[in-house]
């Protein structure tokens, strides 16, 4: 019950917030920042009883739905799964906090109705995250699409209704295609089995032949492929996040996109094993390619915000490395990457977001010498800068070298490669910095840029601490997240490569 | 008598009324070729069922009667409202509903 | 006891930076107090190693299990050995004078209480780098001094040039930092491990190729920390930060951090021939290099890196010699640390003096203006150039004896860089100290504070007493044996030989300079027609140049033209289809001209083709 309570509070509080008369504006967003924090506590509450000695679903409840096509209401949650969860939870009310104003400065719609379709996003993604049905996980993969869509649409910048569009188009023809594999799935289930089923844990038992798999997959990779994004399906990103509001990007690109690379690993590799085994070469290739693309393309970005759309293309690379590298560590890594992303691209993300709502402008040229008007300002930039480059210390660079660490031992070109990265990670960062922050001020800079706001600090501080916090203490999260590893590495009959050389007495 | 010889006659009398809908201009000329067709449709439907000796074809054959002149009474309304606003009974008239 | 060596500074270094305003009053103090007890700890803890017989002075201490994923087993330990401790009492001794430095040379920075926090992050983080038991977390302490040094270097971020020295900095190090990770990836999946025990156990079982490829990945990190060639380039523009930081993080500590990573990984060395003399090779050609920049430069701190850069490649070098090198390149280490400090600080007093002017054709005749900063200078001058009884000469010697142990070439190389070093040294003291006045029109030269001339005493003292108490009390051969193991080296020319012609080399280059510089007029800007040479080493050898050409433009025109890319042909494609779809409805809907006759036909027309099909099929 407890999951299907925790979907809910979200919708009845969009339910309440829009019920609310639109002439007390302030109100609204109390209550909808209220049941975002109960979400928070509730989320919190699954991820402390979690029992980590086991890495198969927990806090299962299923209830029959559509009998006939064997589709039922099931929701379960594993280590990777409840993170991710504990993460939407935890950045939902944090863009709401940041993005406190953001719907009084929109041209059309009200801050009630930007509270409540955010209300109704972070249900359909804790739907999307929980879902053990094949079927109730599509109905959330595309019900998130339209609070979305309406998020940009009604509240973003200028290029907005293109922006919006786009995002809606590319998420609908990867659900297409995903639905014509599910619907495949069915049929060959119901060959298998002799009634069909869309249970998640059912379908993974099955024996697929490799033939058959190698189609199917296909068509849930490209919709996952085209969320996460990776290169080349990635282009509607930039729009999006670039004409979003802050909040609306942070949870945009830090949590929605997370489910496509969530399917992946909760759907794909469980139930695929042969083909993603057979596919999990090219992937790779294409993993890696998006590294260095969208750390290149970054690098030549003049819009900050695209900057940082681009460099979570880059991020995203990793994961999906990670991923297929199948070895504990790169899957280990990829799922905490996920969470880390999700906390500094959302620190960045309303950082920029802050200064761009002062200026006015979100180009780089725009700024320079920030950190001469607004130091503290300055200070969490680089902060939330130096999580985005991996510097240990902080909890990206645990995950990122989990990541490298886990495709070392399986393809090594890759992980060179890949490790080549960093630098480029260092060139985008460090040189927006120089060019935002450091110099001497312009007239509009000091006119306009002020210091950030007790409000505004509230949001990210919470961030940061969290991201240092994981760089020493990370296994508070990998303690939940390798239990449920192990689960999809027994899943697809993989297990991690042995040292050759082993050491006498150093073993546990 | 040859089933057959009903089914060529519904066959004719549904070829006359397309190609009255097809060729006429006046509304009302148009809706009597539409009943045209309806009823060779049912002329088909009762030689089939006499034919076949079960009741299908009749109770079909009722429906269409029935949807007919239901269609009729809207499809007239529609007919006289074109005319008194336009002063004419003709479909070409009545294009505006496109791209 | 080992965690509150860096949690001391750490907790100074948080104090600072998040107490904000608040602390502006006494910050400066504390992070003194934080360095200071630290070094008070290690001296403490050195004490206690003395006292134990040798076997039983490595100590460890476990924290928590920092990560834990498989086979990737990664403790928070620290361990505690000879070689460790030697780090760490250079590191916060020099550091603590160099805060002690700072309070006066700060005193009217806005920002000075930032500046200590850094400075205490420095101290932790370069304390984590040495204390660190495990490689991992080596890793974690060496981008963290990177951080640290990032930060300080960009210290005056409204200087563009100073911002884009910090970015460069970091850049270049995370180059190196690649070669670091590649290092600690080939160790995990070739032995499973990371801890220092687990590698060194296990590198005789390893492929050799495998531990060459370790080796030359260990060393590429080693050149970007300690801006070895080909990674030098960062080192010179450095020095935009407050002199202090040139002193403490780009002279005595983090650049040698590169040295430890060698040293530290001795096991790796041992068994490849082929990374050693990659080692050698990149010590040599630095050394020559570092030198050779340094004659040519006018400013004063930039002159000092340059030597930075030259004294690191005799480490690097003594480090590839193998057991015969490994503990002169940690006793050139310390005595450089010492004397380097005490040169950059004396610098710093300098410019200190001269209202920040770094130009030395701006100085002359200083020595009767500032005393104690000329006495200490000079004293750290006899020990960089090799002057017995001086510090370098100790360690400096015995770097130039095991290198010709190895090989004439080698050899002959750090004997032409004692030379040059001597050059360019007598060539920094003649112009700042001796000649005429050549101060700029309201400079007026004053000797600095105390505060800021007694650390520079100190660090006098070491460099000229600190070698021979290291190797004559201290034993430091057989302090650092358990560890690194020691040999002495073969086949190498005679001492008795090599000194003298060691001193002549070391008395011509400081002859020749005098010769140019003591005995002529300096002209206030500098000559425009000189050598090619000159030329050459006043652009940093083209250092900068050479990443321009090759990484930076085609760099540059890669992301240009991506970007091109992702927008015309990606989005272009993308947008294309929407455009073909968009341009077929347009078409399309034309069908839907309004007339029913039309509509009446296509119906008409499907339903005879419909009609066909079915009268086919069933053919």
């Amino acid at each position: 019950m407890l999951l299907t309570i925790m979907l809910l509070i979200p919708l009845v509080g969009s339910i309440a917030v829009f019920l609310l008369p639109a002439s007390k504006p302030a109100l609204a967003k109390q209550v909808a920042l209220g049941f975002a924090l109960i979400t928070l506590v509730v989320s919190s509450v699954v991820v402390v009883g979690l029992d980590n000695s086991t890495g198969l679903l927990q806090y299962v409840e299923s209830y029959e739905w559509i009998a006939a096509f064997g589709i039922s209401w099931t929701l379960g949650v594993n280590g990777i799964s409840a993170l991710l969860i504990v993460m939407t939870a935890i950045l939902v009310p944090i863009a709401m906090i940041a993005g406190w104003w953001d719907a009084e400065n929109a041209t059309r719609g009200t801050a009630k109705g930007y509270f409540s379709l955010i209300l109704i996003l972070e249900s359909c993604i804790i739907g999307a995250f929980a879902a053990n049905d094949l079927f109730l996980f599509f109905v959330f993969f595309e019900a998130m699409l339209f609070p979305i869509y309406f998020l940009i649409g009604k509240f973003g910048g200028p290029q907005r209704a293109y922006a919006a569009m786009k995002f809606l188009l590319y998420s609908l023809v990867g659900g297409l295609f995903m639905l014509a594999a599910m619907i495949g799935l069915y049929v060959v289930s119901a060959r298998e089995l002799g009634t069909g089923t869309f249970d998640v844990v059912t379908l993974t038992s099955l024996n697929i032949d490799p033939g058959t798999q190698k189609m199917l997959f296909l068509g849930f990779f490209f919709a996952f492929a085209v969320k996460a994004p990776l290169v080349p399906f990635h282009t509607w990103l930039p729009d999006a996040a670039a004409e979003a509001t802050p909040g609306t990007s942070t949870l945009l690109v830090g949590v929605l996109d997370k489910v496509g690379t969530f399917g992946m690993l909760h759907f794909l590799l469980p139930i695929f094993p042969e083909a993603s085994k057979f596919y999990a070469p090219v992937i790779i290739v294409l993993a890696v390619i998006s590294i260095f693309y969208g750390a290149l393309v970054a690098i030549g970005q003049t819009d900050v915000m695209r900057l940082i759309a681009f460099t979570s293309i880059s991020h995203f690379g990793f994961i999906v490395l990670g991923i297929f590298a199948f070895t504990s560590q790169g899957l280990s890594g990829a799922s905490f990457y996920m969470v880390n992303h999700g906390f500094s691209t959302g620190a960045l993300f309303l950082v920029l977001g802050y200064l761009v709502s002062r200026r006015g402008s979100k180009r780089i040229a725009d700024f320079g010498g920030v950190q001469k008007v607004a130091p503290l300002m300055a200070g969490m930039f680089l902060l939330s800068g130096l999580s985005s480059l991996a510097l240990p210390g902080m909890s990206s660079f645990v995950s990122e070298f989990l990541v490298l660490a886990g495709t070392f031992a399986v393809n090594q070109p890759a992980a060179i490669f890949a490790t080549l990265g960093i630098v480029l990670a260092a060139v985008y960062i460090l040189w927006m910095y120089q060019r935002m922050m450091t110099g001497v001020p312009s007239q509009e800079v000091t006119e306009t840029v002020t210091e950030i706001n007790r409000r505004e600090l509230s949001a990210v501080a919470p961030l940061l601490v969290l991201l240092i916090a994981l760089g020493f203490f990370p296994q508070i999260a990998l303690d939940s997240l390798n239990p449920a590893v192990q689960q999809i590495q027994e899943y697809i009959g993989f297990s991690d490569p042995q040292a050759p050389v082993v050491i006498e007495g150093s073993g546990e | 008598m040859n089933p057959n010889n009903y089914l060529l006659l519904a066959a004719i009398l549904f070829t006359i009324g397309a190609y009255g809908v097809l060729v006429r201009r006046n509304a009302i000329i148009v809706f009597l070729s539409v009943e045209l067709m309806l009823n060779a449709a049912n002329l088909a439907f009762v030689a089939a069922a006499r034919n076949t000796g079960t009741l299908d074809g009749l109770v079909a054959a009722f429906f269409v009667m029935v949807v007919a002149a239901a269609e009729v009474v809207v499809g007239l309304a529609i007919i006289v409202t074109i005319f008194r606003t336009r002063r004419s009974a003709s479909i070409d008239e009545a294009s505006l509903m496109k791209y | 006891m080992i965690a509150a060596l860096i949690g001391l500074p750490l907790l100074g270094a948080v104090v600072l930076l998040l107490g904000g305003r608040r602390t502006n009053a006494w910050g400066h103090l504390l992070a003194v107090v934080m360095s200071a007890s630290s070094f008070f700890i290690a001296a403490m803890l050195f004490m206690q190693m003395v006292g134990k017989p040798e076997e039983e002075r490595e100590i460890g201490q476990f924290l928590f299990d920092w990560i834990a994923v498989g086979a990737f087993q990664i403790p928070f330990g620290f361990y505690l050995d000879q070689l460790a401790i030697v780090f760490v009492l250079l590191i916060t001794g020099v550091g603590t004078l160099i805060h002690i430095y700072s309070i006066g040379y700060m005193a009217h920075d806005p920002n000075r209480r930032q500046f200590f926090g850094y400075l205490n992050l420095f101290i932790a983080s370069m304390l984590l780098l040495v204390l660190a038991d495990n490689y991992f977390l080596l890793y974690l302490g060496w981008e963290s001094v990177g951080l640290a040094s990032y930060l300080l270097i960009s210290f005056y971020q409204q200087k563009p040039s100073a911002a884009a020295a910090g970015k460069k900095a970091f850049i270049v190090n995370r180059v190196g930092d690649v070669g670091l990770a590649l290092a600690i990836l080939l160790m995990f999946v070739t032995f499973g491990t990371l801890s220092f025990e687990g590698v060194a156990a296990g590198a005789g079982l390893a492929a050799p190729t495998t531990v060459t490829w370790i080796g030359l990945a260990l060393l590429l990190a080693a050149c970007g920390k300690s801006a070895q060639f080909p990674l030098q380039s960062w080192l010179l523009d450095a020095m935009e930060g407050p002199t202090p930081v040139s002193a403490l993080i780009h002279a005595a500590t983090m650049v040698t951090a590169g040295v430890y990573l060698i040293v530290r990984a001795h096991a790796i060395f041992d068994l490849s021939e082929t990374a050693r003399t990659a080692v050698v090779i990149v010590g040599a050609i630095t050394l020559l290099l570092g030198a050779f920049i340094g004659t040519a430069k006018d400013d004063i701190k930039k002159g000092l890196a340059g030597s930075t850069m030259s004294q690191i490649g005799y480490m690097i070098l003594a480090a590839g010699l193998g057991p015969v090198g490994y503990v002169f390149a940690i006793f050139h280490l310390l005595t450089h640390g010492m004397f380097k400090a005490g040169l950059f600080l004396g610098a710093g007093s300098v410019m200190h003096g001269m209202h920040d002017d770094v130009n030395m054709r701006h100085y002359g005749a200083l020595r009767t203006m500032m005393k104690v900063t000329y006495a200490t200078f000079a004293l750290g001058f006899l020990a960089i150039i090799g002057v017995p009884p001086f510090a370098g000469f100790w360690s400096k010697d015995e770097i130039i004896h095991a290198a010709f142990g190895q090989n004439l070439f080698i050899g002959l190389a750090t004997l032409l860089g004692a030379g040059v070093t001597a050059f360019y040294m007598t060539r920094m003291m003649a112009m700042t100290f001796f000649g005429e006045a050549r101060w700029e029109q309201d400079v007026k030269p004053h000797e600095s504070p105390a505060v800021m001339t007694i650390p520079m005493i100190v660090l006098a003292l070491g460099s000229a007493f600190g070698g021979m108490a290291m190797l004559f009390i201290g034993d430091i051969e057989h302090w650092l044996e358990p560890v690194t193991g020691f040999a002495y080296p073969q086949n190498s020319v005679s001492k008795a030989v090599l000194i003298p012609i060691t001193l002549a080399v070391i008395l011509g280059g400081a002859g020749y300079a005098w010769l140019c510089y003591g005995r002529r007029p300096i002209p206030v800007d500098a000559p425009t027609n000189v050598s090619l040479l000159t030329k050459a080493a006043r652009a940093d050898a083209y250092g900068d140049a050479i990443n321009e050409s090759l990484f930076m433009r085609p760099g540059q025109y890669l992301t240009r033209s991506l970007t091109w890319f992702d927008a015309k042909a990606i989005d272009g494609f993308v947008g294309g289809i929407a455009a073909a779809v968009g341009g077929l409805s347009a078409r399309s809907r034309r069908l839907q001209n309004g007339y029913v006759r039309s509509y009446a036909l296509t119906m008409f027309g499907g339903a005879t083709l419909i009609a066909l099909i079915l009268l086919l099929v069933r053919l």
